[in-house]
This record gives structure tokens, sequence and C-alpha cells, in this order.
């Protein structure tokens, strides 16, 4: 059975890493072969959800048991943040990961899952380091900076990991006493606040996501201290989805070499089209959900 | 295992991707010099290698994009000690079976061993374990681990859990399914310190 520390362990693996939407066995490995250190199983990319509108849920079991059958790298899948009796359905399945994620319609608007029960590992979006605190609390393995899902804009991600990154710096210059007070105010476990304040990072890897769609995107991201980068919409809305996926992990590999992120990103034709985060009226801000 | 015996041992941790930054701080523990090598010429130098756990398709493919784990083979048959953990095993093993997603793709190789990627199955089966390396026991993990199906005559066991075999070692290369860094057990690292001349 694993352990919180070989939960959090298979985040360690997946570091510099892609992590690649998918929503059919096909897309599946086309990721895999492009280098993507697991997948993300979902019904309709973000790009879609907010398109289509609707509630956005859990995918069908058959195309979660198709997508783990076709790949040899880890699975990971969403449940509705709240949703617990999805999680049990997606730990049944066997995933390797499960997202409780934003970027679904919330099924609980108090409480997140308690993460703590179950034997697979949780990944959680964050937009500052109180939530990714209070995740982890609940037994998130892994974090990422939300970011704006479906966009292909970047500046929330990097908003988001910038604010993170920077509450984090802000810990540890503060002196003992102080610390009780910043975990009131990031309302968040003392202990873990402390920890954070002395080791200068999370106990869990943190990726990014939401919005990356070009090889210097997920650069950038890895160049502010990203442990890895998801990708959502922003390859199979894409005009060659392999290439761009083989662009972005060539990117995220060597993201402090510009003349190896130019190479990758000569030639990949369309990015995704893409929304400017700043024209997304405030109800359609999925990073807004979750507390 | 002193610093100032020697001048600080120069030791590469291939970082295309994976526990690139745990294996670094153990061997910085151990009075080495981490150099993290995404690149050919960056094996140039060194004293030994760390090939850590990560995904072996993926490590696969970063790699065959700069042709660099060739190069990482030609420093073994040159003589630079070298320790893969879990993805690291599978690259260096001569035969994999089942490879799938690494068919195609250039691995290491020259480890006499056929192992078997995501033996154990998925994260659900992943665990905390005590293995036997000579006579003392020591608690590691193992993630979505490969099993070592089959040790050939080059190789020799070296731990085993479950009279399974779980660490080999073959000349100067040490290999493990499982992580030793993920419960910061550094006696592989010793090993590989001392298998340098």
């Amino acid at each position: 059975m694993p352990t919180e520390r070989v939960n959090t362990g298979l985040a360690r693996m997946l570091k510099g890493g892609v992590i690649m939407d998918v929503v059919t066995a096909e897309q599946a490995r086309i990721a895999e072969d492009a280098g993507a250190v697991a997948v993300m199983a979902l019904e309709r990319v973000p790009a879609d959800i907010r398109a289509q509108g609707g509630v956005a849920r859990m995918s069908d079991p058959d195309l979660i048991d198709d997508i783990i059958s076709t790949v040899s790298i880890p699975v990971m899948a969403k449940a509705r943040i709240g949703h617990f009796v999805e999680a049990q359905v997606l730990q049944s399945l066997g995933v390797d990961y499960i997202d409780e994620s934003e970027v679904l319609s919330p099924a609980d608007y108090v409480n997140h899952i308690d993460k703590s029960t179950f034997d697979v590992p949780f990944v959680c979006g964050a937009t500052n380091l109180g939530e990714a605190l209070r995740r982890i609390t609940e037994g998130a393995s892994m974090i990422r900076s939300k970011g704006e899902a479906g966009t292909g804009d970047v500046s929330e991600a990097m908003k988001h990991i910038r604010t993170i990154k920077g509450e984090i710096a802000r810990l540890g210059v503060l002196s003992a006493d102080e610390l009780f007070v910043a975990a009131k105010e990031l309302q968040a476990p003392y202990e873990l606040v402390a920890q954070v304040a002395r080791d200068g990072e999370l106990p869990v890897v943190m990726f990014v996501a939401g919005g990356v769609a070009t090889p210097a995107d997920a650069a950038m991201m890895m160049q502010l201290g990203a442990d890895g980068v998801f990708v959502g919409s922003g390859i199979f809305k894409s005009g060659n989805p392999e290439a761009r996926a083989r662009a972005i992990v060539h990117a995220t590999t060597h993201f402090e070499d510009a003349a190896e992120i130019a190479k990758a990103s000569r030639g990949l034709g369309e990015a995704m089209v893409g929304i400017n985060v700043s024209d997304l009226p405030a109800p359609h801000r999925l990073a807004e959900r979750g507390w | 295992m002193t610093a100032g015996a020697h001048p600080t041992r120069r030791i590469g941790v291939l970082a295309l991707q994976g526990a690139v930054s745990e294996h670094a701080s153990m061997l910085s523990a151990l009075g080495a010099e981490p150099v993290l090598v995404r690149r050919p010429e960056q094996l140039d130098g060194l004293d030994a290698l760390v090939v850590p756990g990560g995904e072996s398709s993926a490590v696969a493919r970063m790699a065959a994009r700069v042709d660099l784990l060739p190069a990482v083979r030609g420093c073994i048959d040159a003589g630079m000690p070298v320790l893969g953990t879990c993805a690291g095993l599978i690259l260096l093993a001569e035969r994999v079976v089942d490879a799938g997603a690494l068919d195609g793709f250039d691995r290491i190789g020259g480890l006499d061993v056929t192992v078997r990627r995501n033996g154990y199955g998925g994260q659900l089966a992943s665990f905390e374990a005590d293995v036997e390396l000579d006579t003392a026991s020591m608690h590691v993990a193992f993630i979505r681990a490969p099993i070592i199906e089959h040790v050939g005559a080059d190789a020799r066991v070296l731990a085993t859990h479950d009279s399974r075999p779980v660490a080999v070692q073959q000349a100067r290369v040490l290999a493990a399914a499982f992580h030793p860094e993920i419960t910061g057990v550094d006696r592989l690292h010793r090993m590989l310190l001392s298998l340098i001349d």
C-alpha cells in the first residue's frame, strides 16, 4: 500500500516533465510518444468546457480504462472539488493520481475531499501559499498552481507561481514569533508554515498549470522555479499536436538554453487560439473555484 | 567517506527529468560535488554518474534528442562508476521485457539483467520496504518499480526483497529497482563513491 512518502515520491519522479491533458486513448498515445511524464484523463479539455459550458464531471470509466491500458506512463484523472465518490471511483479504476480540479464543476462549495483517507495520491490546484498549504493539510501529495485553464493566456499562471514563490520567500525572513501570525493569515497549520519557512520550499512537488501553450511559456515557468508543467488545451487544441507536444517537452528539459527553446519553437503551426484572461468575466474564471 | 582525503569528487546526476535534486543533495551530504548532466559534453571529467528515477520512456526520448545515452555507455565502458535507480535501472538493463514505449529509443544497456517496467503495477501497488543489502537491511521505497526478472552471469545480486533481486552490481555499475533517496538511505551512494579509482 502506498505510504505518504511513496505518494509524494511519485510526484518527485515526474519533476522536469510535462503532464498532458488527453480526452482519448489515441491522444494519450501521442502524449506518451512525445515524452510526456504522465497524462491527465478528462472528458473535455478546459477550452471546450469553457466553450460548451454545462456541468463538467469525472470522465467515463471506460475512457480511463482505455487510457490506462494504452500507455505505460502514470495516468491521472480529474474529480470535481469535494466529490469524494468520484475520487473513490477513480481509485477503484487504478489511476495513479487524482486531480481534485477546479476545471470541473465543483461538487461542494465549502469542503474539499478529505484526501488523507485515500490510498491513491492527489494533486490539487492553488493560487497562493495558504491555499496550497490547506490542500497539503487535507492530504494532497502534489500541488499545481492554477493559472487560468483553457485560455492559452499564461499571465495567470505567472501570477500564481510568482505569488506562491514570493510568499514562501517572505516566510523565510520572518522571526520565529512572527510565524504564528503568518500561520493565522495564511489560514494554515502553524507546524506546516514553520516547516516551509525553515525549508524555503513546499514539502511537496509543485507544477504549474493553466495557460501554458508554447515552448517558451513552459520554459519560463521552469525558470520561475516550477518543478514541471501541466499542459491542457495547449496541445490538442493546436494545429500540430505531435510537434507541439514534443517541442514543449524539449523546452521544459532545456529551459535555461534559449537556443534549444528557439529550436523547439520553430515550425509548430498554429498555437491554440486563446482567450485573454482580462476579457473573461469573473464568473468564468476557473481559478476562483476552490479556496 | 571523508572529504579531504582526495580532491572533491565530481559526480554527475543525469538531469533530464525525475528525482534529480534528491540525489544531488545526498551526494553533497557525502562531500561530493553534484554536477547536473543534460548534454553529452557535460559528462567530461566526471568521477561517477547517477541515473535517477523518473519516467524511463520520457527520459529516453529527451536523451535521444541530444544523443546522451550512447555517451553514458561510452563512459561506463571506459570504467566510470554509475548508480541507476528505478528508471535508471531500466535504462541500464541489457534486456527490457514488454519495453513498449521504449522501443526504437537508445538505452544505456550493458547491465546483464532482464527487467519488466512497472512490474509491481501502478501507484496503488507502490510501497516502502526493508531490503537486505549484504547482511544489513535498509528501508527504501518502491514507486511503480520495475521487477528484475533475471540476473545474468555477468551481474551479481546485491540486495533482495521477498527473495527477489532488487539491486545488482556488475563491475562498476550499481542498479536498484527501488529509491534509496526517498527514504534518505545513502549506502548505495557510498558504494558508488568507493568504486572511484
